[in-house]
């Protein structure tokens, strides 16, 4: 049984918890004696902070405090960092803004932590709430991204509000290229600022028993190790060694809940201070607030092409929205994350990225599914569509003409990409999506009156981050290594702690059956533990399409320590040597004999190592007893994974209604553990995608309101605006770790924007920004219409 | 939510009784609960009237259908005789918020509102619905006073709704893609005595396209509204949807609703 786990379409096993209403998230948890808090926010986009009085409101029935910007002055909270440290182009740091948990002088988007009202019940919290009277002297609002760096400096120091100006690539070659260039394409995008909207919003509750001075924050975090740290080592609140951080059922992350947040220092440090429980659920409006945003570029490319259709150079200016503070990863995402994968998975010999990132007064941007490589899809999939257009050459000829075909392959710019066959998977994908029925299905279309068209994205995105040498290197503030460990119970199931976190991506399937296939032990003997910073070893968590690339591997490795001891021991009790021994299905056979002993009894032996039964001292002279290895993996390679997904729209000419009629992917994830899980990483991901191609638009006014502060605003993909997704897969194994595995998690998110968006712009004849709106549509449809008139 | 008295009533009397300035009457909830939990809107007494029986029922005559106020939309939109008589009221019906909208959200709920992006207005005012009271009969052109108003007075309970039956009628909604409620919603009616337009998500209140009325009471077609011009100037404006963009949803609804007429 055990070799055919991997590969094996295995029902997920925390779903009966959920489906069945039985997870246990951070709300769901009640703590005796608890207190309730609630977030005073500003409902400016930038003011200064002239008084905060809570006099009126510290009387309020139920009050229990009322914590402002001054408490953490005087407590000396340290403020939210940005760990990742970008360098100027001219050598200089990166500039950041303090930014305390809550602000004492100025706030800096609507939605910004002024205070926190701390009450016997939520309601009492609320009432207190409106009795704080905070002064405001309300300042001229920075708001978007393009003029941000014309605008008014919000921060002192902080020149034309330029965190940092970065660049990639060699500039000379890159010019070389467009200066001998038969064409040169350009092409300006925006690339729009989105909502992360996990179902399950950010919550928090504080615990410190003063006794032992034990403090315990659970929070609704992807990473609950590196939240212990930061919140620990950066913001003060209290030693790591007790301070224990626990993430439970957390719903959805898709990189909102990477960061430690504003209140979880908060709910941390009140916790602590007033000796009992506090607890906090964000409500969703708030969540639209003041969860970190994804995306929000503005770019401009060139691409320079031979007149045979060879791409000879990309030139690329980005600017990206930081939006008010630099948040946890932000500065890595716009540039690290993103500037490598310009050139996608196209043999382009010179190219050149200068990103700008610039801070205005909206909600803090960071890592969102896809994390600057959907960026960067978008932008290289847009233009070498507008090249082909423009050259009059078939997209699908003109992409295939640029693939990269010999691996391993040195980009220009940084990563070195070790596998992958990106005609096998576009030529699967044009089959699948019957790319030479189009035409036919076009004039169907047509004689329907409606428009139909067809749009390609051929992707490569870097996962399984990341070397940690490498990344320190380059700025990151920690390693990205990952941990686990394989712990045998005396009777022979398995308890398997991994340093990730699973917030949806079903963890507690795949990694059982890695597990389950290395040593042989049915799945319903392998729990998987995650999520405590009490369990497990320190893990650096879940995100950017790495916990099966680098925490699987961790696992596995821990699994090859296990097989190895348990060879020594099964030697010993078999009267061999470890290297007479073979591993296989569970059980330590003597080569050529039928001499064994399965994996249950070896794990049996070494937690009782005495004479018992016929056994007699079954460990070796110098094998410690009992049954358990740790391992921490550092991979030797970021991992590759590619694609070719392919959209057809249809458009109501009326009403500029598109609709996705067809989408047809096929992914190279390297080798795949649980394709069933895959299929739904791969469907909800083109969710987002196609949601951000057509409909999610995080909209702020000129004042930086955020006008899509909820549902009601705030446009999200249904089930209904999806056709069937037709998914298939090519494999070509990673090498950079031992499972052969990519990462799954962010493709459709990375790959669909432009499939989507080329669909739309064949169709209609004419360029368009995300989302493509109906009233986007119909408008450029119209004007399309006036101007032939004109012509005409 | 701020702390209120919960009632629930079992007849219009006990209903109307509770009543006080300080009172709301609660039927299916979806939009009085969530302005409750936003602190929108507090009471000091929520009087819920879901279990009174006058409420409750649908009559058809020769002339009209009769829905009883705390009917729920997945009633009106999966009823028979209703279907039987205006089908276009179960297609409005069956388009309102989700499903789990359409087993909560009532009729009278919705019209007692009167939000100016709801579906049913449209069909009280292309249908000349007559509403019936606690205390009155009131005609559905004079029932929609404004945006979120209505000629209710404070205590007055929506009792029944009573639609006139119609030659044929048919109800297109364009939806706002994020809240789903109408960016444009076009009820046209073909009654003997001419044809009624009742325009929804427009304007800041639900209106009668003159224009289209007149035009279909020449042609009743699809082409008869190929060179109509809708005035945009109080047209609603926002991030959905220009005033332009409505106006020419209002034209390409009313065609397709033209064309399902039945």
């Amino acid at each position: 049984m055990a070799s055919s786990m991997i590969g094996s379409r295995v029902e997920r096993t925390e779903d009966k918890k959920f489906i069945t209403g039985k997870g246990r998230y951070t709300a769901d948890i009640t703590l005796h004696g608890q207190t309730y808090a609630f977030f005073i926010r500003s409902p400016h986009a930038r003011a200064k902070i002239k008084k905060v009085d809570i006099s009126k409101a510290l009387a309020a029935p139920g009050v229990v405090t009322i914590l402002t910007g001054q408490d953490i002055i005087k407590d000396k909270i340290g403020g939210l960092i940005a760990g990742w440290k970008i360098v100027s182009k001219d050598g200089t740091d990166m500039k950041l803004p303090a930014h305390p948990p809550l602000a004492h002088d100025q706030v800096n988007y609507v939605g910004d932590h002024v205070a926190v009202v701390i009450a016997e019940s939520l309601e009492e919290a609320r009432n207190a709430a409106e009795l704080v009277n905070v002064d405001y002297k309300v300042l001229t609002a920075v708001v978007n991204t393009a003029s941000a760096m014309t605008s008014e400096a919000i921060y002192e120091g902080i020149d034309k509000n330029l965190c940092f100006d970065w660049e990639l690539g060699d500039k000379a070659k890159t010019e070389e290229a467009f200066a001998k260039a038969d064409r040169i394409v350009h092409l300006k995008l925006n690339n729009n600022r989105l909502v992360p909207n996990a179902m399950e919003p950010r919550a928090s509750i504080g615990e410190y028993n003063s006794s032992t001075d034990d403090l315990t924050l659970y929070t609704t975090s992807q990473n609950p190790h590196l939240t212990r740290l930061v919140i620990s080592a950066f913001n003060g609140v209290h030693p790591e060694h007790k301070f224990r951080v626990v993430a439970p059922d957390v719903g959805g992350g898709f990189g909102s809940k990477i960061y430690p947040y504003a209140e979880d220092v908060v709910i941390a440090y009140a916790a602590k201070k007033i000796g009992r429980p506090v607890k906090w659920v964000c409500e969703r409006t708030d969540s639209f607030l003041s969860d970190c945003h994804g995306r929000d570029h503005v770019t401009e490319a060139e691409l320079a092409v031979r007149k045979d259709g060879i791409v000879t150079g990309l030139r690329v200016n980005t600017i990206a929205n930081l939006g008010g503070y630099g948040s946890l990863f932000a500065t890595v995402t716009p540039t690290y994350l993103y500037a490598p994968l310009i050139v996608g998975l196209y043999n382009i010999p010179a190219a050149y990225c200068n990103v700008k990132a610039v801070f205005t007064n909206t909600a803090p941007v960071d890592a969102y599914r896809g994390a600057g490589r959907p960026e960067a899809t978008y932008l290289i999939e847009r233009i070498m569509d507008q090249a082909a257009n423009e050259m009059g050459m078939d997209r699908a000829e003109f992409r295939k003409k640029n693939f990269i075909t010999a691996f391993p392959h040195q980009q220009c710019l940084v990563h070195n990409i070790d596998s992958g066959d990106y005609h096998a998977h576009f030529n699967k994908a044009l089959e699948l999506a019957d790319y030479k029925g189009f035409e036919k299905r076009k004039a169907d279309s047509a004689a329907k009156g409606k428009l139909r068209g067809i749009g390609f994205s051929t992707y490569i995105e870097a996962c399984g981050i990341a070397p940690s040498s490498v990344v320190m290197s380059i700025g990151a503030g920690v390693g990205l290594w990952e941990s686990a460990e394989v712990r045998f119970n005396a009777t022979g199931n398995i308890s398997v702690f991994t340093g990730a976190h699973s917030h949806g991506q079903g963890h507690a399937t795949t990694f059982a059956q890695i597990v389950a296939d290395k040593l042989g032990v049915p799945m319903a003997n392998i729990d998987l533990v995650h999520g405590d910073t009490d369990k497990g070893p320190f893990g650096m968590g879940t995100y950017g399409s790495r916990s099966l690339a680098v925490g699987g591997s961790a696992i596995s490795k821990a699994c090859d320590k296990i097989i190895d001891k348990g060879k020594r021991v099964a030697a010993h009790m078999l009267e061999s040597t470890p290297e007479q021994i073979d591993f296989k299905d569970g059980e330590f056979i003597v080569r050529n004999s039928n001499k064994k002993k399965t994996i249950g009894e070896i794990a049996f032996a070494c937690y009782l190592p005495g004479t018992y039964g016929e056994v007699k001292s079954p460990l070796p002279a110098g094998v410690e007893p009992g049954l358990k290895e740790t391992a921490f993996y550092d991979p030797i390679n970021f991992s590759f994974p590619s694609g070719s997904h392919v959209c057809e729209v249809e458009i109501d000419q009326d009403t500029g209604v598109t609709k996705v009629v067809k989408y047809s992917c096929v992914d190279d994830f390297g080798t795949l553990i649980n394709p069933m899980i895959v299929e739904g990483q791969v469907h909800g991901g083109l969710a987002q995608g196609i949601g951000q191609a057509l409909y999610e638009n995080a909209y702020y006014d000129e004042t930086g309101q955020l006008v899509t502060a909820s549902y009601m605003d705030y446009a999200m993909p249904r089930a209904d605006h999806f056709p069937e997704f037709k998914i298939e897969y090519t494999c070509t194994p990673a090498t950079s770790n031992p499972l052969g595995v990519k990462g799954c998690g962010e493709a459709g998110a990375i790959a669909s924007p432009p499939a989507v968006m080329n669909a739309v712009i064949d169709a209609i004849g004419t360029d368009i920004s995300m989302p493509a709106t109906s009233e986007k549509v119909w408008q450029a449809l119209r004007t399309k219409v006036k101007s032939a008139k004109k012509a005409a | 939510m701020k702390s209120f008295n919960y009632h629930s009533a079992s007849t219009v009397a006990e209903a109307t009784g509770l009543a006080s300035k300080a009172s709301a009457y609660l039927s299916g909830g979806m939009t009085m609960i969530p302005s409750m939990k936003m602190r929108l809107a507090s009471y000091k007494d929520v009087i819920d009237v879901k279990k009174i029986k006058q409420l409750h029922g649908i009559k058809v005559s020769s002339k009209s259908v009769t829905i009883g106020a705390a009917t729920k939309h997945a009633e009106v939109a999966q009823s028979k005789e209703i279907k039987k008589a205006i089908p276009a009221l179960c297609t409005l019906a069956g388009k309102i918020g989700d499903a789990q909208v359409r087993n909560c959200g009532t009729l009278g709920g919705s019209i007692a509102n009167n939000d100016p992006t709801a579906c049913y207005p449209s069909a009280c005012l292309a249908l000349n619905a007559i509403i019936h009271t606690s205390e009155r009969k009131i005609e559905a052109a004079k029932f929609f006073t404004g945006m979120f108003e209505t000629a209710l007075k404070k205590g007055e309970l929506i009792v029944a709704v009573e639609f006139s039956i119609p030659e044929k009628s048919y109800y297109v909604k364009f939806p706002n893609p994020a809240s789903r409620y109408a960016m444009v919603g076009v009820f046209v009616a073909k009654h003997k005595a001419g044809v009624q337009v009742a325009v929804t998500g427009a304007k800041a209140g639900i209106y009668r396209e003159k224009a289209i009325e007149q035009a279909l009471d020449k042609n009743f077609s699809e082409k008869a509204l190929d060179n109509i011009i809708i005035d945009s100037s109080d047209l609603n404006s926002d991030i959905h949807a220009s005033a332009d963009y409505r106006a020419s949803l209002i034209i390409s609804s009313a065609k397709q609703a033209v064309a399902h007429c039945k």
